[in-house]
């Protein structure tokens, strides 16, 4: 019931904000603080729910509610939260309710404040929603209802270019999201069953091998698209250069995991035999991505841009990790998701401020010496780089080192030899994209300050912008230096997951 | 059905046919309506018309409509009526009752009179003296309201028919009114009289595709009745040749009706043409008429050959499918835009078809009440959009409608997004519907062309809300005019169009209900 609640405040919240604004919450400020509110409350429940989430079993599917919707075309209302889906749960309360907090100080400019905080409320409906979904079609509503909203922010609140970004966005994720339905329907039509858990169990029982298979590449072009897996990113670095810092925390922080987390949850459980096929494949775009992200990001003149596409290179690793269809490298694969959604929030936050206080994103304008001129920034941002090109200790080292183990040693029906050169290319990727974020850190935070910037003042992070990136700082570290707090949650559910009892 | 027999025939008598009437009453006290209003045409006074032709049409088609229910409460209805010649049962009653209600939802935008529609007199000349007069007169045409009631007695007719003489009928009865009521747009007059030329010709020329059709098929059978030729076929009596052309054109002929592609062409330019209302009847009621018969006839008649026609069909619907959403891609105006849109749910819905089951039937039913009602509220919203001369129906014109009157604008995005499909909006569940059951009948590939060509169409819906909320308005831009009629028919549709989103339980059990026997034949 804990879950039920969870989904229904956000909603109750975006349908209150349709009364008329003359009555109810008049003024921008009050609207901001009911956003706060609002999501601390959802945030509040999430915890809940992990305070009361039974950790001795958490590869049990707990808390479920399970009801009949429309029976004709067995679409169930059924929730329930395990060892995968709870860090995802709580990971989207929160960072939804850091966006709220960041916006009250620093709202963007584009549109009306009611229709953005509705907007990002229904957002998060839809986000909570595909992580607790346990019926296909229901999984598949919530991941749908994302993207309008998501379209209506990046269109809206954008930046110069936001409506190409919006069009590219929703086009290619409606693209994906049809071929997922397919591959949705094929699996339900032939197991007669929609429901996750129950599928789960058979492992691919009653589906014939080249079900499996369709299916398997159905369901995952579909969600690739999410991912995103090279080579059906494109949508991606214009989308999150465009939106604004809210949309874009959003977008990579949970977004990008709903794509993973259905590879995850279902295309590898309800067709394993699909999944060996294909995995060796997945794992080359997988890699790919890797380099590819890796490589663009040195090319990239834009802060944001360039964050965009190292989320192309870390989500390369977390599919790497998928691939290998290992408990540990599935395991790598979730951690990478949580830490990706810490980290790259927090280096969308601040890509925010130093726009916000440079006026550009572009590298050669922003000069060099932030540490300098704006010390308290820059230490953030290096934090921020350092824990992305995963530097052991901070979150980032784990989902990658993880999924290059899993790589080593892949699942027995997989060529061994095929994932040893992917780990070693994936390996290359890793020292690349610690390349490409120091020269990031070479080029903004040290050196001299520009001599037309020598005199500008710029102003010190305010609380709420601390608000928003400390809670980020501190889990990075949490998460990096204690691992086992997620992985003991993965690796039961995982195994369950995975057919290894 | 029974007391055919009863009557023995003295040589030279004529036997008198047997006709369940409350079995037929819906289409009965339509028809009668509809000549009624004619004799209201002929005897009442001009002032007085228009306050009597409402109401009778509404009377009338509300009465059909609780006939219907009623007809499908009390028995499970599964039986042969008028000599064989129409069939009663669970499909006919629920297309029936869903052009009924669709046709009352039309009514409203055709009735309303704050915003004419029709021409003053259809006789006089766009731009003659003629036509001065009878503008300034302030005529109104009244004919329409008979016209109308025709089609849709036609339209009810169609679907319910079980042998093809009579579908012939049908088809003539629903399409002649409708040929009539496409000429008498008030504005774009030109325009409005081209498309109702267009219409009819190709119109004929698609009938006498579908009699020489039923030529054959008799040729084939010795009977027109769609069992009989059911059961040769199934016997697999020679004339293999005869009985193929004859499925060929009597398909081209149906096709032509719901505009599949390749025989799509009228449609764009008729719904442009046509006075909005006429287009919502269109888009809406004869829509779901033409599905009814051609399910019918492939359910029924061909049921047998399924594995000769089914590759066709195929073929049809994912051409239907692409082109539809491809074309719609570069439109401007509103209207064509839809009309194409139309083109490519007609091939959406033929994949239902194509599954012939059960559930591709129900699947398929639903669909058609769902589609309906979202498309007539989508041309109610268009004939709200207007300016000087008439509707706003160029794209450019809606830019930045959203800031102007957000709540129309809106609306029209909700229709829009439940044309694409987006969950929580009856387009979904309906296309949900039918695709499952095409997968369930084999039919994956033409699924997955289905879901590509949904997402192109999604294109050019997110075109229009671009247009309306994300651009800049102009400075003379349409006004949004809300009267009450118009405005009920919008709710009407916004309502069903979210209820069968959210909560599609009922229907869809009414849909499966209807749809367990199957036709009878």
């Amino acid at each position: 019931m804990i879950l039920l609640v969870t989904l229904a405040v956000p909603l109750a919240g975006a349908l209150l904000l349709l009364l008329p604004g003359a009555r109810f919450l008049p003024g921008d400020a009050a609207v901001r603080r009911y956003g706060v509110a609002v999501s601390g409350v959802t945030l509040l429940l999430a915890l809940v729910t992990a305070a009361v989430f039974d950790h001795g079993e958490p590869h049990r599917m707990q808390q479920g509610v399970d009801w009949a919707w429309a029976p004709a075309i067995d679409l169930r209302f059924h929730l329930g939260v395990d060892g995968v889906s709870l860090p995802l749960v709580v990971l989207t309360a929160l960072l939804t309710f850091l966006c709220f907090v960041h916006m009250v100080r620093h709202p963007p400019s584009g549109g009306p404040a009611r229709l953005l905080t509705a907007l990002v409320l229904v957002l998060e409906v839809g986000m909570l929603g595909t992580f607790l979904a346990l019926d296909l079609l229901l999984f598949f509503v919530f991941f749908e209802v994302v993207l309008i909203p998501m379209y209506v922010v990046i269109a809206l609140w954008g930046g110069a270019g936001r409506r190409a970004a919006a069009y590219k966005f929703i086009l290619y994720t409606l693209l994906g999201s049809g071929v997922l339905l397919v591959g949705l329907l094929l699996v339900a039509v032939n197991a007669g069953t929609l429901d996750m858990v129950a599928l789960a169990e058979r492992h691919g029982g009653g589906l014939s091998r080249g079900v499996q298979i369709t299916a398997f590449v159905l369901i995952g072009l579909g969600l690739a698209v999410k991912v995103p897996m090279w080579p059906l990113h494109t949508w991606l670095p214009d989308a999150h250069t465009e939106a604004p810092t809210v949309g874009s925390v959003l977008l990579a922080g949970v977004l990008l995991k709903m794509g993973t987390y259905g590879f995850v949850r279902i295309a590898l459980p309800v067709a394993p035999e699909g999944a060996q096929v294909w995995a060796p494949w997945l794992g080359l775009l997988a890699v790919i991505g890797i380099v590819y992200g890796a490589l663009a990001c040195l090319a990239q003149r834009d802060l944001k841009r360039l964050i965009a596409y190292s989320s192309v290179g870390h989500m390369g690793f977390v599919l790497l990790g998928i691939a290998t269809l290992t408990p540990v490298g599935v395991n790598a694969a979730l951690f990478g998701n949580i830490a990706h959604g810490l980290i790259t929030g927090l280096l969308f936050f601040l890509a925010g401020a130093v726009k916000e206080r440079y006026g550009t994103g572009d590298l050669a304008a922003l000069g060099g010496g932030m540490l300098t001129s704006a010390p308290r920034l820059a230490a953030f941002l290096t934090f921020a780089s350092v824990a992305s090109l995963g530097l052991p200790g901070l979150a980032g080292f784990w989902g990658e080192m993880l999924a290059l183990l899993g790589a080593y040693r892949p699942d027995g029906g997989l060529p061994r030899e095929t994932f040893v050169t992917f780990m070693a290319v994936g390996a290359l990727g890793a020292v690349l994209t610690a390349a490409y974020f120091l020269r990031l850190l070479a080029r903004v935070t040290h050196g001299p300050v520009a001599e037309d910037r020598r005199d500008a003042v710029l102003p010190a992070p305010t609380s709420s912008e601390y608000a928003a990136w400390v809670p980020l700082v501190i889990l990075t570290l949490l998460v990096g230096l204690w691992p086992k707090l997620l992985l003991d949650l993965t690796t039961a559910p995982v195994r369950t997951l995975l057919g290894g009892g | 059905m029974s007391a055919g027999v009863h009557i023995i025939a003295a040589p030279g008598d004529i036997p008198a046919p047997h006709i369940e009437y409350g079995q037929l009453a819906p289409m009965l006290i339509v028809f009668g309506v509809a000549v009624l209003g004619v004799l209201v045409e002929a005897l009442a006074g001009r002032p007085w018309r228009y306050r009597i032709q409402v109401p009778l049409a509404f009377a009338g088609l509300l009465a059909a409509f609780v006939w219907t229910i009623v007809l499908a409460w009390r028995h499970e209805p599964f039986h042969v009526a008028a000599m064989g010649a129409l069939g009663v049962d669970g499909p006919t009653l629920f297309l029936q009752g869903t052009i009924l209600v669709l046709a009352l939802v039309s009514l409203l935008l055709i009735a309303e009179r704050s915003a004419a529609h029709f021409t003053a007199q259809a006789s006089a000349l766009p731009g003659s003296e003629a036509e001065q007069q009878s503008m300034s007169a302030g005529i109104t045409q009244t004919e329409i309201f008979p016209l109308m009631m025709f089609a849709v007695g036609g339209m009810l007719m169609f679907p319910a028919s079980n042998d093809l003489l009579t579908m012939f009928v049908a088809l003539e009865v629903l399409s002649l009114p409708l040929y009539l009521l496409c000429g008498l747009a008030r504005r774009r007059r030109l325009l409005s009289q081209e498309a109702a030329v267009k219409y009819f010709l190709l119109g004929a020329f698609s009938s006498a595709f579908f009699l020489y059709g039923a030529a054959l098929l008799y040729g084939y059978a010795g009977s027109v009745r769609l069992s009989d030729i059911s059961a040769q076929a199934g016997q697999g009596a020679g004339g293999e040749t005869l009985l193929l052309a004859g499925i060929a054109l009597l398909s081209v002929g149906l096709l032509f009706k719901l505009g599949a592609v390749p025989f799509h062409m009228w449609k764009p330019d008729v719904y442009q043409g046509a006075p909005t209302p006429i287009t919502a009847l269109m888009a809406s009621c004869t829509l779901v008429s033409a599905f009814g018969a051609l399910l019918r006839v492939y359910y029924v008649g061909f049921e047998t050959l399924r594995w000769d026609w089914r590759p066709a069909m195929w073929g049809v619907a994912i051409i239907t499918m692409v082109v539809g959403a491809v074309v719609a891609i570069t439109q401007t105006d509103i209207k064509r835009m839809l009309a194409y849109s139309s083109i490519a749910h007609a091939g959406f819905l033929l994949t239902g078809v194509v599954a012939t089951s059960r559930q591709g039937l129900s699947g398929t039913l639903f669909y058609l009440a769902a589609y309906g009602f979202t498309t007539i509220g989508a041309f109610a919203v268009v004939t709200m959009v207007r300016d000087a001369g008439g509707e706003a129906a160029h794209l450019s014109r809606w830019a930045g409608l959203g800031r102007r009157s957000p709540v129309i604008a809106g609306v029209f995005a909700f229709f829009l997004l439940a044309m694409a499909g987006i969950p929580l909006t009856s387009g979904f569940t309906g296309k949900f519907a039918v695709f499952s059951a095409a997968v369930d009948g084999g039919a994956t590939p033409l699924v997955v062309v289905g879901v590509l060509a949904s997402a192109i169409a999604a294109f050019f819906y997110v075109r229009v809300i671009v247009v309306m909320f994300f651009s800049d308005p102009e400075a003379d831009g349409p006004s949004v005019v809300v009267s009450p009629a118009t405005a009920t028919a919008v709710a009407l549709g916004l309502t069903v169009t979210v209820v069968l989103g959210v909560l599609p339980q009922p229907v869809l059990d009414l849909a499966g209900t209807a749809a367990s026997q199957m036709f009878v034949r």
